[in-house]
């Protein structure tokens, strides 16, 4: 568990406090200004234009270039990650040394490729951090923001580079002397003593510095739940800058191709050991040599599946950044805390995972954390305490965003959810019912629009796209103490359970997760509805029957729904019944896209090849059902 | 052979297909017919495995087989070039061809091609070929590149990446579209 702070009110901005050499001269205030303005409009028009970030030949060799993308992306990473720690307080020596080493990293490999821009800014800002190593300057709070803006800068250059490489057409980010006068400008600054000093290897207690080992954060007053092992987060991050880990880069395609095969291995193992032939010979070797392959197989295919799993945490440090920033914005204070970051998940879930997660911070900020005045009047710590928390929870990833803000006001979603139509006011809800609805498009009970949320964007989007990844969100909360998100999702994306079932000799493949029972009718509960089909009554309630064999264009073998199986499936907003065959079983299914070919065919979500060899078809069923079914709420 | 109707395409030139056109040709039969597709197009040759269909697709997609572990969608040739269906025999095979899906993009996926059978590896010269007879003015069958006179047999040498390009494959109701990319296409 890491624990992070921000302090947010004692320098609410950077530029004006920015401490220049006394006197300072006019023209470092008017050119601190210039870089304010030039970083708040980075495509501003009156910007000088950007010249060309290199002309030589070398730059022009995409493997070459991808790699450096790669690569400084990642020093970019490391530099954020180190600079945070610094301005938290909890760095050490070499938290200094790894920022430095990424600069001069990133300032090598560009001069190699002649980007001449990225190349001067590393340059300064090596230069700041060498005098810093060196002991001939303090790192100041706004030599932190200074240095962050100088990463922000280069990152807009790397996207450009990337975009123009992919043949898209951009405008170039504005010419960095502006910056560059900046990042001179802070390695010239000499300490002051009202401004927060953020001195470097010192043991002084320090009010913004929380997370040393032994003192408790003076900042916060109660104890943090799993404490001691805060202790040991900022020791492992930093390690990690210095590359303990031995790491090999693998294409993606490479990875693919290794799961396919291993896959297959899978299937040819046990079309081996339920051959009739070879069960046939009475030999306890062969028997032998066959569980071996057995046991071997299966741990090569876990070994596979597992290579596609990374920490979640490298995500969770990514919005370290996020809360520093929308707290200086807000002026609020909050901490952030983040438990789990070991636990792995699927590559491209992490990827996904990272809009919900900003959305939802930027809830809690906006929404939970009430201001440190009001905080303090409530008796409660001045600092708003946010936490990232990850687990494993019943073959599942459970992630828990909570706050220790003011709550979600129930009587008031309610009072809008009645406004907006969303339900009766007569409507009866439980707890959790009602705070769905802050889900609904469009629905926000903020009075005022912030530049940080308020129009009723973000949560929609945010169930949106978890809906997508096959997770589900709850959402528990206690008025004055706090709210908690808890997003369930699968480990992986690429395997499903499925249940295999049958329609007129085919076998499909239906995803468990949208299952809710499945029952054989008994005929007097099959009622036809005038012209519009046919209904089944499950559980006092009227469901319309979808024919999975008139679907999908195969002729049934069961014709008599009582004959039949009945699937209860649903989709995010309705329920309906499923007429299939019969079951085959269920089975755990590794999920393969069809390809550009059958990008328009409706109701399939994939295929899967079966224990036999063959592929099965995944339904869809929000796609497979349509319009048809009964709407899940009212 | 060929009675389906020829939507025109006037803007493609046959200058750059002509120069590429020699090389070696495998060489299979629909009914009484041979053709010709470039081997460097071809990936594999595996009999006749059992096909799943998939609903929502023109009649000669036949579905999708597993290729060791990738799925890929199986074209029935004679469906698609309009051919009296047959059953299935011993020397019926699907070939595996690698197609290009976008010339712009350069990206190609693999696809199942079932045929009557296949003969041989052939080497044909650009002498050999003769352009397609075209069939009146603005006429011409964009997925051949030509015909080859080999030994007094006439092969026909396709275009595989026009015969199994995505839009083909996707049915009638994306001709709008397809008149606009200016692709040729045959109904």
């Amino acid at each position: 568990m890491a624990k992070v702070k921000h302090r947010a009110q004692s320098h609410p901005d950077a530029v004006p406090e920015q401490p220049f050499s006394a006197p300072p001269a006019p023209g470092a205030v008017e050119s601190g200004l210039r870089a304010l303005s030039a970083n708040l409009e980075p495509a501003a028009p009156a910007a000088p234009p950007a010249p060309a970030a290199g002309s030589g030949f070398l730059n022009q060799d995409p493997q070459l270039v991808g790699d450096f993308l790669v690569e400084a992306r990642e020093h970019l990473a490391n530099i954020e990650a180190r600079l945070l720690e610094i301005e938290q307080g909890a760095h050490t020596q070499e938290t200094l040394h790894s920022a430095f080493r990424s600069f001069h990293t990133i300032k090598g490999l560009a001069g190699f490729l002649e980007y001449d821009v990225i190349q001067e800014v590393s340059h300064e800002v090596e230069t700041l951090l060498d005098l810093a190593r060196n002991g001939k300057l303090e790192i100041l709070a706004p030599t932190v923001d200074v240095i962050l803006q100088a990463g922000d800068y280069l990152s807009a250059w790397l996207n450009s580079i990337e975009a123009v490489q992919q043949g898209r057409e951009v405008q170039s980010p504005p010419a960095p002397a502006a910056l560059l006068s900046r990042v001179r400008a802070a390695a010239t600054s000499e300490p002051r003593q009202d401004s927060p000093v953020l001195p470097l290897w010192d043991d002084e207690p320090q009010p913004a510095a929380p997370a040393a080992p032994s003192a408790s954060p003076a900042g916060s007053s109660e104890p943090a739940p799993g404490a001691e092992a805060a202790v040991a987060a900022p020791a492992k991050g930093s390690a990690s800058g210095g590359g303990e880990v031995s790491l090999v880069k693998v294409d993606t395609a490479k990875l693919e191709y290794l799961v396919d095969m291993v896959g297959e291995l899978v299937i040819a193992q046990s079309m081996l050991r339920h051959n009739q032939d070879l069960g046939a010979v009475r030999s306890p070797k062969l028997q032998r040599d066959v569980a071996h392959l057995t046991r071997v197989t299966a741990e090569v295919q876990k070994t596979a599946m597992a290579m596609r799993m990374v920490p979640i945490g490298q995500l969770f440090k990514r919005m370290t950044r996020l809360v520093r920033d929308l707290a200086r914005k807000s002026g609020k204070l909050a901490e952030l805390e983040m438990q789990g970051e070991e636990v792995e998940l699927d590559r491209t879930i992490v990827e996904k995972l990272s809009d919900p997660l900003v959305h939802m911070l930027r809830n809690s900020m906006d929404h939970g954390i009430e201001p440190s005045e009001e905080r303090v009047a409530a008796g409660k710590p001045a600092a708003g305490r946010i936490r990232l928390k990850a687990s494993h929870q019943a073959g599942m990833i459970v992630i828990e965003i909570s706050d220790d803000g003011r709550g979600l006001d129930r009587a008031r979603i309610f009072r809008k959810a009645v406004e907006r139509g969303l339900v009766a006011p007569d409507a009866v809800l439980s707890d959790s019912e009602v705070y769905q609805l802050i889900f609904e498009p469009g629905f926000s009970t903020a009075e005022r629009v912030t530049d940080v949320s308020g129009r009723g964007v973000g949560m929609d989007v945010v169930r949106k796209h978890i809906n997508k990844l096959r997770g589900r969100i709850d959402i528990t909360s206690t008025p004055g103490a706090g709210t908690v998100f808890l997003l369930k999702l699968p480990l992986t994306l690429a395997i499903i359970d499925g249940l295999v079932v049958l329609v007129g000799g085919e076998r499909y493949i239906v995803p468990i997760f949208s299952v809710r029972e499945m029952f054989r009718p008994s005929p007097d509960r099959i009622f036809t509805v005038e012209g519009r089909g046919e209904m089944v009554m499950v559980r006092d309630r009227l469901l319309p029957v979808i024919r999975l064999g008139a679907r999908l264009g195969v002729t049934a073998g069961v014709q008599d729904p009582s004959q039949g199986v009945m699937i209860v499936g649903e989709n995010d907003t309705r329920t309906f019944c499923l007429l299939v065959d019969e079951l085959a079983g269920k089975q755990e299914v590794v999920i393969k896209t069809l390809g550009p070919v059958f990008s328009d065919v409706r109701g399939v979500a994939g295929g899967a090849i079966l224990g036999d060899g063959r592929v099965g078809l995944i339904l869809d069923l929000a796609t497979l059902a349509g319009d048809t079914g009964a709407l899940v709420r009212g | 052979m060929q009675s389906s109707a020829v939507l025109h395409s006037g803007a493609e030139s046959g200058e750059p297909i002509k120069t590429r056109r020699q090389g070696k040709y495998l060489v299979f039969l629909l009914g009484r017919e041979e053709f010709g597709v470039q081997v460097l197009k071809v990936r594999e040759i595996m009999g006749l495995q059992e096909i799943t269909a998939v609903p929502q697709t023109p009649p000669f997609v036949k579905g999708v087989i597993n290729l060791r572990g990738k799925v890929i969608p199986v074209v029935d040739l004679r469906r698609k070039f309009g051919l009296p269906e047959t059953e299935y025999t011993a020397r019926t095979c699907i070939i595996v061809l690698q197609v290009l899906q976008s010339r712009a993009a350069a990206s190609s996926i693999q696809m199942g091609a079932i045929v009557d059978g296949v003969s041989e590896v052939l080497t044909i010269q650009e002498a050999e070929i003769e352009d397609t007879p075209a069939f009146g003015d603005d006429v011409r069958i964009p997925y051949i590149l030509g015909m080859a006179k080999v030994k007094g047999r006439v092969k026909i040498l396709l275009d595989i990446d026009h015969v199994l390009s995505s839009q083909e494959l996707h049915g009638l109701e994306q001709l709008p579209q397809r008149q606009e990319e200016s692709a040729p296409a045959i109904f």
